[in-house]
């Protein structure tokens, strides 16, 4: 039954994607500044809120777990941190390659991608650590820390990003600001949505190796205490 | 014994060994100045480039200073399973860490104080212009670093690899701190007064340290008893 639920959400997933990537490349015109190369919106920025979703849901996860000590709060805690930490890294890529059309330079030290790319790093400590310690209920305690510790620091970096005297060339945000021409303002919708689903379809991915992770751990220590 | 006495002994208690071993004050000062003496080679630069970069030299060494001190602050507590005594005692977990934070910041304050005039010195700094706001810069950025990273070495305690697990999840953290600190530093070396657009990132300090100590209090508790 989870099975087939993941599958199907994957198939919407790529089905809505799939027609959105052909509405953005066959039907729309190229913006009148930059040409084709705008369309990297349609992906970037939709990495980026839903990363942003997904950090967000580990947060929540990571509080219920120190809360109740259940495992499966951890599971969806690094699920949701693994997506979110693999979406963040397709927002920097794209942004990259959009940068280099745009600007001619790869990586400016612009302080909205410097955030973005401390973000990365924050949640790949996350992802480094879970490895290093062997004990599971420990594991899930420090990891559910060192994620509420990396989430608080998100409004900092807002923050950082916004002192005077801090140069930004990052274009402004695009729905903060309402700049976005009407005819594009479906796509942008569904390329979220799409986005959304096919990081949904993952995280279930991941939810079933773990919870399969923890049955052989528990099988194995029944094992040994025989 | 109330929970602040008992921080305060816990200070006095992790001071006195310090002082009475001089292992991590001695080694961060020597390293802080190595540092100093290696950017020497790394930038061959005029006057004016100089005092642009010189918040962020300074805030460099004291960071990677910073990591080495605090890196002891639970770690020198693992022989002789001396931290399960701590945990076992009537003091409760947030006065433990409070008193570990407390004596990290007064061994981080000494080797700042050491090495600052050795920066001035070696790159003909001006620092003793506006000695009274740089002194609360740093007091408010040095408490931001210990108190970060005391609960990180917390985390780490038991963790395989500590030495490289605490600078992987504690720099990402300190970003936005170091990025108010280095700022305002080098305005205060060029002789312009904490006011205006100087004046803004201390606000950031001042929350980053209030929201990284109100964390590390409530959750140093998990951390600790597992």
């Amino acid at each position: 039954m989870r099975e087939k639920a993941t599958y199907l959400l994957a198939i919407l997933a790529a089905v809505v994607m799939i027609g959105n990537l052909h509405t953005v490349f066959t039907q729309l015109p190229d913006e009148a500044m930059q040409g084709a190369v705008y369309r990297i919106i349609f992906i970037h920025v939709p990495a980026a809120i839903n990363a942003d979703i997904f950090f967000t849901i580990a947060l929540v996860t990571a509080i219920l777990f120190l809360a109740t000590k259940n495992f499966v709060y951890d599971s969806i805690t690094v699920s949701c941190v693994e997506v979110g930490a693999m979406l963040t890294f397709l927002n920097l890529v794209t942004g990259s390659i959009w940068g280099r059309n745009q600007w001619g330079v790869w990586w400016a030290w612009d302080l909205r991608m410097t955030g973005q790319l401390m973000c990365f790093l924050l949640y790949m400590g996350y992802l480094l650590v879970r490895p290093a310690i062997a004990e599971p209920t420990q594991r899930a305690t420090m990891s559910s820390i060192i994620s509420i510790f990396a989430y608080a620091d998100i409004p900092l970096v807002l923050m950082a990003i916004r002192l005077p005297n801090v140069r930004t060339q990052h274009p402004g945000p695009v729905l903060e600001t309402g700049t976005l021409a009407p005819e594009f303002r479906g796509p942008f919708a569904i390329g979220i949505l799409a986005m959304f689903l096919i990081s949904s379809a993952l995280v279930l991915v991941r939810l079933h190796q773990e919870s399969a992770q923890r049955e052989i751990d528990s099988l194995r220590r029944e094992l040994h205490a025989r | 014994m109330s929970g602040l006495q008992a921080a305060w002994a816990i200070a006095r208690k992790d001071l006195r060994t310090e002082l009475r071993t001089k292992e991590s004050i001695n080694a961060a000062a020597s390293f802080a100045l190595v540092i100093l003496v290696l950017f020497s080679f790394a930038f061959d630069l005029g006057r004016e480039e100089l005092y642009a970069i010189s918040g962020g030299l300074l805030w460099l060494v004291y960071s990677f200073a910073g990591a080495l001190i605090v890196n002891r602050g639970f770690a020198r507590e693992v022989p002789n399973d001396c931290l399960d005594v701590l945990l076992a005692s009537p003091a409760p977990s947030w006065a433990l860490f409070l008193g570990k934070s407390v004596s990290a910041f007064c061994l981080l304050v000494i080797v700042e104080a050491i090495s600052l005039p050795v920066f001035g010195l070696f790159y003909n700094i001006r620092w003793t212009q506006n000695v009274g706001p740089l002194v609360l810069v740093i007091l408010l950025a040095t408490w931001g670093i210990t108190v970060v990273g005391t609960a990180f070495s917390a985390v780490t305690v038991n963790v395989r690899l500590r030495e490289l697990m605490l600078p992987v999840l504690l720099y990402p953290v300190l970003i936005p701190l170091l990025i108010g600190a280095m700022g305002t530093t080098t305005a205060l070396f060029g002789g312009e007064a904490l006011t205006g657009d100087n004046a803004a990132p201390l606000k950031l300090l001042v929350g980053f340290d209030a929201i990284y100590t109100a964390l590390s209090l409530y959750l140093i508790e998990y951390v600790l008893i597992v």
